[in-house]
């Protein structure tokens, strides 16, 4: 079986893989980094998304063999050096935006990509971004609060003054 | 000022942390050393009957350690049903066989008839393909009155029909509705569907089955709502295996739903697959296998009457409603239609007579079963329904119509004509919050705003009652339950003070840790930080029946009110006797036992350590030790209710709808974290929006599921929803358990598909389109199809919806 290498999370990570074998079953199976979640078969639940040099990938929906040399950053990578939660990950907890959290990994992945190509968006471009990542649990609603509010917005909006 | 801390309070979850960091313990995330893995081949025609296996090929194939077929399962037991349902004329409803791998026939799409296990996952589905069967399709059944008509082919052959029951409830009452309406001054007729959903959790089931050849103990991890429930079903009634042999073990689950708490084909499988091959043996359903095989929901196609007198009194309430059982009965599948649905159906109003006709049949697709709200958005859809057509038909307020029937505040408790009573409720109050936080007063400014943007707005509120916290063990025993459905819960003092509480509820989202140890610390007065919640794992939680019914602080949280109370007594006992006082004389406050009227006191934590160092000690008239155990079986269901308001925008040149604002008022009661009461009740607005807008579970008329993926089930999805405003501050306790808590699990997806539906016909007929009801999902095709019917001279659109359709979808 071929040989794949790449960084996760920093540190390097080599395995053998099947050449039809996903990122999402490496990191998975061969890594044991179980915190990136498979929901669908057919890439739209984005309950696997993970950041492939940078961008934000569906690891369901690339080979690990792709990723050779690729630096890859996982849920496991995205707390702060001393443990401590990151903005987005601690704007997730204090808006109560998630639930069950078995999407909260990609959630926040697919969160951190759109807050880095855009670090003011409206509600409207969360919530467009967001489309590839399915919640059954909260409705979205403190999910997009948790990105507003992890963009430094003041969470408005009649509708959620109300509360 | 809000508390922050105790009832009342929200703080941060504490689940929050491993769920946000990937540290969660998921079931598939459990990997045994030496494990196999199965892969399922499942038929892919709707009905057939299975001449031959070929698993040769198959056999022979790289890493193939053995394949199953049905005849391996013929020692064990089939999938239980937990409910039997007695029919309008004293019979047992029809109850067939459902083997866990297909024998002789198949029934559905999705059915498994063989089962590979190999050395690796895609070992075993690249040895499925190999698989030869020979399977000779049969007509199928998928149409609900087609499967009822003479001559249709039988999904269980040896059925006499494919007839489950024929309910009728109140049967006393059903002469006296059918005159009633005859003599109404008006009535109101509607006929509708309740769409087919799937569930969706968006963790996928998964089971690990493990065995242990030398202690006999079998073990199976499996992602469920009720660890223990599936421990009896499973031990009991499929595979044989007694209790104390028997571990089920449900770590994090990614969402439930409903859906999660039957005992499916997967999870007994795996558990004797296991102890056949002595390995451990691991099942991860993909998404396109779940849609096939998780239970289904919803599915009614039902005709409601309601009658009215001169002044517009609700004078009785006649429904008749055909329930898809689908294949199989699913675990708890009869009473959703019945027990579930009929107790419902007198909804927040005084209607004195109601009679409801259930006919449940059998039809060559998935079993469908208890989904989120369960037989009570059913039945609130079809009453808010016809409520607000009886108001368009009369000319009048929907909301003045809805709050002239009320059963009005000073009525509770109160009997209704089918059979629940209501112990406490307040309707008129819960319609004035909605009146508030929804700005129904502004709606008018609004729809002109729109009517500036070439858009229809429309507003639809509506009413609902549910009954939860489920429920009284001897009353569902009279109904057919087969089992009892109390909770309970295990409270630990440990020697330092802090406390472990095992519960038999389980938290798959509904953040139980968080809120459990509020209750708990509340009571004692120490921080929440000293209590943790153990839950999920039957070899450490006490007998309970698990979460769903939106059950778990009510009946659960009840149960370790209960025990814990018992520990305050004892500790008392201890106190008293550290503090040379009488027992009577100690009070507990702020996590300090005081002499009342002195100032001895002694700490919480003096009190747990004396209990486990027992060396000052009444020994001779109490324990040692600090661990108290409590069942709580209700008295009652509990009966949140609500009103919502949706207000929507149809584009008239597209049918397409859009949300634009969404008000929900719920009465839950006493709330313990109002944070994660509101995050339920988003949850729940959701997954109605998704139902009354997007989501449908399609059959083809030969059985074929259409919908079985997400490409083409349509999920709720961050931009189909606005921020919601909801509000839960007109409550009236529950009065019969000690919180006063009556659950908000289900709320949101019972109150709000009506009020979608509602919103759009009045958009409709706002732009001149007299629409009396579209079927659900209005997707813009139905909407479009529904105005261009509409704009007949007689304004007749009922049924315009499956005319766009061919019929095809239901």
């Amino acid at each position: 079986m071929p040989k794949v290498s790449m960084v996760v999370n920093g540190e390097a990570a080599t395995g053998e893989v099947e050449g039809r074998t996903l990122l999402v079953d490496f990191l998975r199976g061969s890594l044991r980094l179980t915190g990136t979640h498979v929901g669908c078969d057919t890439s739209q639940c984005g309950a696997c998304v993970v950041h492939v040099n940078g961008e934000a990938v569906k690891a369901c929906s690339i080979f690990a063999a792709e990723c050779e040399g690729a630096e890859v950053k996982t849920i496991e990578g995205m707390a702060n050096a001393d443990g401590s939660l990151s903005t987005i990950q601690q704007a997730f907890q204090d808006h109560h935006g998630l639930q069950c959290g078995f999407c909260t990994p990609g959630m926040v992945m697919s969160a951190a990509a759109l807050l880095k190509d855009n670090p003011k968006p409206t509600e409207a471009e969360v919530r467009h971004y967001l489309e590839g990542n399915l919640c059954r649990c909260t409705g979205y609603h403190n999910i997009v609060k948790a990105v507003l509010a992890a963009s430094g917005q003041e969470v408005g909006g009649a509708a959620v003054a109300a509360e | 000022m809000p508390k922050d801390a105790g009832i009342g309070a929200s703080p941060k979850r504490r689940e929050d942390v491993r769920f946000l960091t990937g540290r969660g313990q998921y079931t598939d995330d459990i990997d045994l050393a030496g494990q196999l893995y199965v892969h399922f081949v499942r038929s892919d025609v709707a009905h057939g009957t299975i001449e031959g296996i070929d698993t040769s090929a198959a056999a022979a194939m790289p890493g193939v350690v053995r394949i199953f077929t049905g005849a391996d399962f013929e020692g064990v037991g089939g999938l239980p049903c937990g409910w039997q349902v007695t029919d309008r004329h004293g019979e047992v409803m029809q109850e067939p066989g459902h083997p866990v791998l297909a024998r002789g026939k198949v029934r559905h799409v999705g059915d498994p008839y063989a089962a590979v296990v190999a050395k690796s996952r895609s070992q075993a589905r690249d040895a499925a393909e190999a698989i030869e069967a020979t399977i000779t399709e049969l007509p199928a059944v998928v149409d609900m009155a087609a499967a009822l008509a003479d001559g249709a082919p039988k999904v269980h052959d040896d059925l006499t029909s494919n007839l489950c029951y024929d309910w009728g409830f109140v049967e006393d009452n059903r002469d006296k509705v059918d005159e009633a309406i005859r003599s109404a001054a008006h009535v109101t007729t509607l006929e509708l569907k309740n769409n087919r959903l799937v569930a969706n959790p968006m963790e996928p089931r998964v089971a690990v089955g493990d065995y242990n050849p030398a202690t006999g103990e079998s073990t199976l991890y499996t992602t469920s709502q009720n660890p223990h429930v599936i421990r009896l079903l499973m031990g009991a009634f499929v595979l044989g295996i007694p209790e104390h042999k028997l571990r089920v073990v449900a770590p994090d689950v990614g969402g439930g739903f409903g859906t999660k708490i039957f005992h499916y084909a997967e999870e007994a499988f795996c558990t004797f697959a296991a102890k056949e091959l002595k390995k451990p043996v691991k099942w991860t359903s993909t998404r396109s296998e779940a849609f096939m095989s998780d239970a289904h929901g919803r599915d009614h196609v039902t005709k409601i009457e309601l009658a009215l007198d001169a002044d517009n009194n609700f004078t009785a309430v006649r429904t008749s409603t055909m329930a898809n059982m689908g294949a199989y009965l699913s675990t708890f599948a009869p009473s959703v239609p019945t027990w579930l649905h009929g107790t419902l159906m007198a909804g927040n109003y005084r209607t004195p007579l109601v009679y409801v006709n259930v006919r449940a049949v059998f039809t060559n697709t998935v079993p469908v079963d208890a989904y989120r709200g369960a037989g009570r958005p059913e039945a609130t859809f079809q009453l808010e329904r016809v409520i607000d057509k009886a108001a368009r038909e009369l000319g009048v307020d929907p909301i003045a119509l809805r709050r002239q029937n009320f059963v009005k505040a000073d009525q509770f408790p109160y009997q209704t004509p089918v059979a629940v009573v209501y112990d406490t409720g307040n309707y008129d109050a819960t319609m004035d919050v909605l009146e508030r936080i929804g700005d129904l007063a502004g709606f008018e400014a609004r729809r002109k705003e729109s009517e500036a943007k070439g858009l229809l707005r429309g507003l639809g509120v509506n009413c609902y009652i549910e009954a939860c916290g489920i429920a009284p063990s001897n009353l569902v025993g009279q109904l057919g339950a087969r089992a009892g459905l109390y909770d309970a819960a295990t409270v630990r003092v440990n020697a330092t003070g802090s406390i472990s509480v095992m519960v038999g509820a389980h938290s798959h989202g509904q953040g139980h840790e968080t809120t459990f140890p509020q209750v708990l610390a509340e009571m004692i007065g120490i921080g929440e930080d000293q209590i943790e919640i153990v839950h999920g794992d039957t070899s450490k939680i006490p007998f309970g029946m698990g979460t769903y019914g939106s059950r778990s602080i009510a009946v659960c949280g009840s149960a370790m009110v209960r025990a814990t109370e018992k520990i305050i007594r004892k500790a008392k006992k201890i106190a008293a006797h550290l503090l040379e006082a009488d027992a009577g004389d100690i009070e507990l406050k702020d996590g300090k036992f005081s002499v009342a009227g002195t100032d001895k006191s002694v700490d919480w934590s003096g009190v747990t350590l004396a209990a486990y160092v027992p060396h000052n000690y009444p020994l001779e008239d109490i324990e040692p030790g600090l661990e108290e155990t409590a069942f709580y079986d209700p008295a009652n269901f509990t009966y949140p209710a609500g009103a919502y308001a949706c207000e929507v925008e149809v584009d008239p040149e597209t049918g397409k709808v859009t949300i634009q604002r969404f008000a929900a008022a719920d009465d839950f009661g006493n709330v313990i974290n109002p944070m994660i009461v509101e995050g339920q009740v988003h949850g729940g607005l959701a997954q109605g929006i998704g139902q009354a807008l997007l989501e449908n579970c399609a059959y083809d008329e030969t059985g074929q599921l259409i919908s079985a993926s997400y490409m083409d089930y349509a999920m709720p999805r961050a931009d189909d929803v606005p921020f919601y405003s909801v509000d839960h501050s007109a409550a009236t306790p529950c009065t019969h358990n000690p919180l006063g808590v009556k659950g908000c699990g289900e709320a949101g997806a019972i109150g709000s598909p009506p009020a979608v539906v509602n919103a759009v016909i009045d958009a409709l007929a706002s732009g001149g389109k007299s629409v009396g009801h579209i079927d659900m999902p209005l997707s813009p095709a139905r909407v479009w199809a529904a105005m261009a019917g509409a704009d007949t001279p007689d304004g007749a659109s009922e049924g315009a919806a499956d005319r766009s359709l061919g019929g095809a979808a239901h």
